[in-house]
This record gives structure tokens, C-alpha cells and sequence, in this order.
């Protein structure tokens, strides 16, 4: 297809193209009948020679949903109605002043700010893997090739061999973005390594930690970036087969991901004879029926092959050895395959460039909690949670004190204020009792209760415990119990030490990631909050003021 | 009528053992729980024991294996809805509604559950009937919505 014809396909002859977001956050506030009613509005109006509306995935700064973009001039509006949409048509096919109701204000200052990217919630980041999530049509393959989309596809099949593949993401740095950190070269080596005909790659999609959704947000807003990386590293493993293990609770992302998958088959990107080449590989999706556990290697290839999610028991050969079907598997999270065709088309040492020595790239986090802009950000890793909170997320809600920053999800920690200019990346929240998880970042003020948090954790980790190991099945309830009574003033003196020796064996001797990571709400809260925990035992009072203490 | 629209599912499986997770949730799609005879007839059709079957549809939190209602109201208990609030919403709509979480009202109107993250974290805290996610719940809000939908108090435990 000639450069021509795209153009005129996606509508880059027309003079205005007005981007209506239709991620999950702004659907909810009715972005979907926003886009329709423009679509009308510009037919009836006879303007429709000159505008175009083009549905986008996540823009990211959700709160401030259903947002409109106005190209070329980058024209932000928030909070966008139906009764908005004759205003904004006429302020445009008459070269008028922008509505300024619609326009996002300043926290600081609030001003009105035309350009999104005069936003310091915007500018202030370095969006990467998010680049085009919001400016390109997710359901218009023409749009991701028009930005470079499947040219790192053509050059590795055309000029590359697997081993120089494998040897440039070594390179780059990467490492696994589902949370554990792993060197992504690494795994593909060792995966390659392995004999064998048969061969899978698994994209992990199963975005189940409360507080993060970024990976539904690319899949909504970018899903053939995923796609291609896929491609490229069956391509350099030998896989024929994946599949993409995707959240049923995630149907936006599911529908998008269906019309990728179909549209880069029709385009000779998936299927037989990739390019016509000697090579091909099919994808599939498997929605995941919701268990937490499923996030974790063996417990996924378990729930593909129609069993119960849970993992496999120590020692056990890798899932790059023996995986689906015992099979050499490949699995890496969203994100990471998302980065291979920007690392393919701009080089290692461009990847490597960005980030601390040992945690290369951008991190991508869904910013939520009591903070004054809420949304998906990307920032090079090493960033500082003070820049992320404060700069981009421009501080926290209602004026309030900060109290202290969740990382990491049910596995990971709270940090307190105190280590606001900490470094963000993986070994740096290891180091202080956190992971990195698969990015949320929760804010908390002065009105939340770090017991509450460490109970509310342990609740949902003792839900969603598989009960295949002791431990964690049984260690994971006494603790949640121990904190429930806590949290209602019945704390008995020695509860703290008790806490922390049963976070102490369960971290040993769980089988799997979930049972080792457990109690690390409680470990890190009892760590930097004791006094909190204190105040509710000896005193039965809740500083918060959260706990109702009878 | 459960018989002939399982057996137009299954015409699209061959089955294999490892389509039994797709299968339940297209059969739950359809039917919107998971009868026990349907399960029975799904274990012979991939030639597994019953056990198996049950074994999967109580493992993952999406099947259910009672009717529920029309409205299928899930209060979203993810981290920023939690701090947000999510749990005095829930509260408010348990007391609108008459059912405790994990309830079916009894005529089959109202179903109410939590669930772990919708991903609308951005809006907490959410909530979602049946497929439309509405952001920023207050106690109010919940309060209005649900207003006078009010069920006769009888109820069934879903699980």
C-alpha cells in the first residue's frame, strides 16, 4: 500500500483531526457516545470534508476524562459532554478561541493551560512505550505502520539473524517489566538454547494487582506494539504458537487486541510465511478467569492447558525449559514486548542511554491514590518518587501531608515520605522492602491508616492464596485475622513480633512468588509505621482516624 | 434449552482438555452460571471426570455455579478505591439493595460482588453494573442510583 493511499485513509489531508479518547476510563464517562455524536455533528454541519474524529486508546490522564485532543494545534479539552460538541465544532471550522471551560487548569496556579503538552502532567514525563498510546487509531493497522509500525518486523526477518536479535536486546538492558526484573536477552537466550521443533511465546497480560492498569491501557492503546515485539521474539526463539493471556475482566483491551491480531494476519504480518518468509507464527488469546496467582509462570501455563491455576513446586526446570505442554516457553509481560520494535529500530545503546546502570528504559506507572492528577505516566527509571508525586502528579489531593507511596501491589510495600527522593527501580525498592511490581503507585495521606493497608493486602492475598502450599494458605489468614482484630482495638501486646515471625516463615517456605512476597505490606508498614500499629494496640486508637475501634 | 445451546458451543471445540477454561466461560456467558448438568456434559464432551471440571469452575473467581440477578452490581475493592473510599460505598449500596456482598436477590434482579481492580483506577473509587463502569462513587451517588431499585429482602448466597 502506497504512502498516499494511507494518508488518505487515516485522514492526514484533512486540516483538523479531533482525537476522542476511548480508553476503559474514559468510556466510563461516556466517550464512546461522544464520538459518535461528533461523527454526526460534522456530517450535519457539512464540516466533515475538513475534520476528522479518529477514536484513540488511553491518553492517560483519566481523571480529567473524556478527553478530546485537536490536532494539529494539540488543543486540550477535558471533562468533554455531548452538549460541548457544537462549541467545539464551531470554535474550530471558524478559527475562534478555544472553549476555555474545556481547558485543563494548573493545580498551582489554576490557569487555564491550552497544549497538552504544556501540561506539566505531561511534559514532565518521557513517554516512550506510551508515544503513540492516544494519538493513533488502536483499531486502524494503517495508523501503527504509518508511525513506523512493522518496520522493525521487515528488518530483523530481512537482515538480521536470531542470535544478532538476541544479542542487541542483551545489550539494551531490558529487563522483564511484569515486576520480577529478569534480563529479557537473557530469557530469550536461554530460551533459543533449549532443543527443540516446538516452541511458544506467551505475552502476560494478566494485569491482576489492584491499583495498576497500564498493561490494559497499551493493549487498548497500542496493541500492535505488543504484537510486533511478539513476532520478533518468536522469530528469534523459534516459536510457532503464542498466546496472549489477557484478563476476561479487561473486554476493551480483549475486543482491540482480537482486531490487531486479525488485521496483522490480513496484512502477511502473522500466519504462514511471515513476509514470505520461511517463518510463521499465529497468535491466540486466552482470557484468564481471574486468579491472581495466574500472573505467576507455571500457574499460567497451567490455566492455558485447562487446570487450576496454581504453580508448580520447587525445584523444577525453568518455563523456558519446560513450560506449556512441557514445552521451551517464552513469557514476558506487555511492556517488555512493547519495547522490542523501539529497541530493534533505534538501537541498544539508545535504549541503554535512558535509566540507572542496572535498570535500563522508562518504567511505566499507573499514579492513583490521593493525589491531584491521577492517570498512566512513563518516566526513564532511576526518576524520583518526589519529581513523579509532586512534579508530574502535582502533589497530593486536597493539600493534605503526604504519608507514604505503595509500590508494587499486594507483594510490594509502603514507603514513607521520608524516602521521597529515592530512586525509582528495581533494586533500589528491593533494597528498601518494596518491588517493583508491575507499576502502581498509590498515594497516601495523612487520613489513611497503614494498619488498614497492611489488613486490606493481606485480605486480598489470602483470597487469592491457590492453597496448594501451607504457608501461605494458612500463615496468610492468620496474619489478615491478627490485623482484623487490630484494626477493630482488640490488639493483644506481642502482636507486632508474632506479625513478623509468620512473615518470616511464610516468606521461607511458600512455593511460589505470592506466598514469598505476602507479608510485604506488613513487613514494610510495621517497619516505617510501628507507631501507627502501636497507637491502635496500646491505645486502641486509630491516628487516622480510619479504624472503628468499639 | 441448555442442552441444545451447549450443544451449539461445544459444535465450536474439538474437544481437547485445554479448552475447558474457554469453554465454561462462553457456556457462563450464555447462561450466566454454570449449571451442574452442564457440567456434567461438558466433562464427558473433553473426557475428564466431573471432578476436574468442578475442580476448575471453583478454582477462578469468574464462574459461578448459581443463577444471578439481572443486574450484576460489582464494587470495585482495588487499592484506590479502597483508600478512596470504595468501602463506605459498598456499605451504602448493601443497605440500598438489602444483599450483602456475594448475595442474588432472590427475584433475580440484583446480583452484588466485589471485584479485585476494574483498572479505572484513575476514577476511584468505581464501580460497575453489568458492563458500565461509573467513576468517582460517593455514598450519595450510590445512594441515588440505587434509590427505590430497593429488593423484598430476600436473598441467596451466590457461591
Amino acid at each position: 500500500m502506497g504512502m498516499e493511499i494511507v494518508a488518505e485513509e487515516t485522514g492526514s489531508n484533512k486540516r483538523h483531526v479531533i482525537l476522542v479518547c476511548q480508553g476503559t476510563g474514559c468510556v466510563s464517562g461516556g466517550s464512546e457516545h461522544i464520538f459518535s455524536a461528533l461523527k454526526d455533528a460534522l456530517e450535519i454541519s457539512g464540516n466533515k470534508e475538513d475534520i476528522l474524529v479518529k477514536r484513540t486508546g488511553c491518553h492517560g490522564f483519566c481523571q480529567q476524562g473524556p478527553l478530546t485532543v485537536i490536532e494539529p494545534q494539540g488543543i486540550f479539552y477535558t471533562k468533554v459532554k455531548r452538549e460541548d460538541i457544537p462549541g467545539i465544532i464551531q470554535s474550530i471550522s471558524s478559527g475562534g478561541k478555544p472553549l476555555e471551560r474545556l481547558l485543563y487548569h494548573d493545580t498551582f496556579t489554576d490557569k487555564p493551560i491550552l497544549h497538552y503538552h504544556d501540561i506539566p502532567f505531561y511534559w514532565k514525563q518521557q513517554r516512550t512505550i506510551l508515544r503513540y498510546c492516544g494519538s493513533i487509531d488502536p483499531e486502524d493497522i494503517n495508523d501503527y505502520i504509518e508511525v513506523g509500525g512493522y518496520k522493525a518486523l521487515h528488518k530483523v526477518i530481512s537482515e538480521m539473524s536470531p542470535e544478532e536479535i538476541i544479542s542487541g536486546v542483551k545489550e539494551s538492558g531490558l529487563r522483564g517489566l511484569g515486576g520480577a526484573g529478569f534480563p529479557t536477552g537473557r530469557k530469550w537466550e536461554s530460551c533459543r538454547n533449549v532443543p527443540g521443533d516446538i516452541k511458544y511465546v506467551i505475552c502476560n497480560a494478566d494485569e491482576g494487582d489492584p491499583g495498576a492498569f497500564q498493561d490494559r491501557s497499551v493493549m487498548e492503546g497500542n496493541p500492535h506494539s505488543l504484537i510486533e515485539g511478539m513476532i520478533i521474539a518468536a522469530y528469534a526463539i523459534g516459536a510457532q504458537q503464542g498466546f496472549i493471556y489477557v484478563r476476561a475482566e479487561y473486554p476493551l483491551a480483549v475486543g482491540r487486541l482480537k482486531i490487531a491480531i486479525e488485521q496483522a494476519r490480513e496484512a502477511g504480518f502473522l500466519g504462514n510465511n511471515i513476509l514470505g518468509r520461511d517463518f510463521s507464527f499465529h497468535i491466540d488469546i486466552f482470557q484468564g478467569a481471574g486468579a491472581f496467582v495466574c500472573g505467576e509462570s507455571t500457574a499460567l501455563v497451567r490455566s492455558i492447558e485447562g487446570k487450576r491455576g496454581m504453580p508448580k513446586p520447587m525445584p523444577r526446570p525453568r518455563t523456558t525449559e519446560e513450560g506449556l505442554w512441557n514445552k521451551p516457553t517464552l513469557l514476558n509481560n506487555v511492556k517488555t514486548f512493547a519495547n522490542i520494535p523501539l529497541i530493534i529500530i533505534n538501537g541498544s545503546e539508545w535504549f541503554a542511554q535512558k535509566g540507572t546502570e542496572k535498570s535500563k528504559g522508562t518504567a511505566v506507572f499507573s499514579l492513583t491514590g490521593k493525589v491531584m492528577n491521577c492517570g498512566l505516566i512513563e518516566v526513564p527509571m532511576g526518576e524520583t518518587l518526589r519529581k513523579i508525586i509532586f512534579d508530574i502528579g502535582g502533589g497530593v489531593l486536597g493539600g493534605k501531608a503526604l504519608k507514604a507511596v505503595q509500590t508494587g501491589g499486594p507483594s510490594g510495600g509502603c514507603l514513607p515520605a521520608h524516602m521521597l527522593d529515592m530512586p525509582v527501580d528495581f533494586d533500589s525498592l528491593t533494597k528498601a522492602g518494596s518491588i517493583m511490581g508491575s507499576g502502581g503507585l498509590v498515594v497516601m495521606d495523612e487520613d489513611t491508616c497503614m494498619v488498614d493497608i497492611a489488613r486490606y493486602f493481606l485480605d486480598f492475598n489470602q483470597r487469592e492464596s491457590c492453597g496448594q502450599c501451607i504457608p501461605c494458605r494458612l500463615g496468610t489468614r492468620q496474619m489478615f485475622e491478627i490485623l482484623d482484630e487490630i484494626t477493630k482495638g482488640n490488639g493483644r501486646p506481642g502482636d507486632i513480633d508474632l506479625l513478623l515471625e509468620l512473615s518470616y516463615s511464610i516468606k521461607q517456605s511458600s512455593i511460589c512468588g505470592l506466598g514469598k512476597t505476602a507479608p510485604n505490606p506488613v513487613v514494610t508498614t510495621i517497619r516505617y509505621f510501628k507507631n501507627e500499629y502501636e497507637a491502635h494496640i496500646k491505645d486502641k486508637r486509630c491516628p487516622a482516624g480510619v479504624c472503628k475501634m468499639d | 434449552m441448555e442442552e441444545e445451546l451447549l450443544e451449539q458451543i461445544l459444535a465450536s471445540y474439538s474437544g481437547q482438555r485445554n479448552e475447558l477454561v474457554p469453554i465454561l466461560q462462553e457456556v457462563q456467558e450464555n447462561l450466566g452460571y454454570l449449571p451442574e448438568k452442564v457440567m456434567q456434559d461438558i466433562a464427558s464432551f473433553i473426557s475428564v471426570p466431573e471432578s476436574h471440571v468442578y475442580s476448575v469452575a471453583s478454582f477462578y473467581a469468574q464462574f459461578r455455579t448459581l443463577p444471578l440477578g439481572k443486574k450484576r452490581v460489582a464494587v470495585c475493592r482495588g487499592t484506590a478505591c479502597h483508600i478512596r473510599g470504595a468501602p463506605q460505598v459498598l456499605h451504602e449500596i448493601e443497605e440500598s439493595i438489602h444483599l450483602k456482598e456475594g448475595e442474588t436477590s432472590e427475584d433475580l434482579e440484583y446480583t452484588l460482588e466485589t471485584v479485585a481492580c476494574i483498572g479505572c483506577c484513575a476514577l476511584a473509587p468505581c464501580i460497575r453494573v453489568n458492563k458500565d463502569v461509573t467513576g468517582d462513587m460517593t455514598p450519595e451517588k450510590a445512594r441515588k442510583l440505587f434509590n427505590g431499585n430497593g429488593n423484598s429482602g430476600g436473598r441467596n448466597r451466590v457461591e
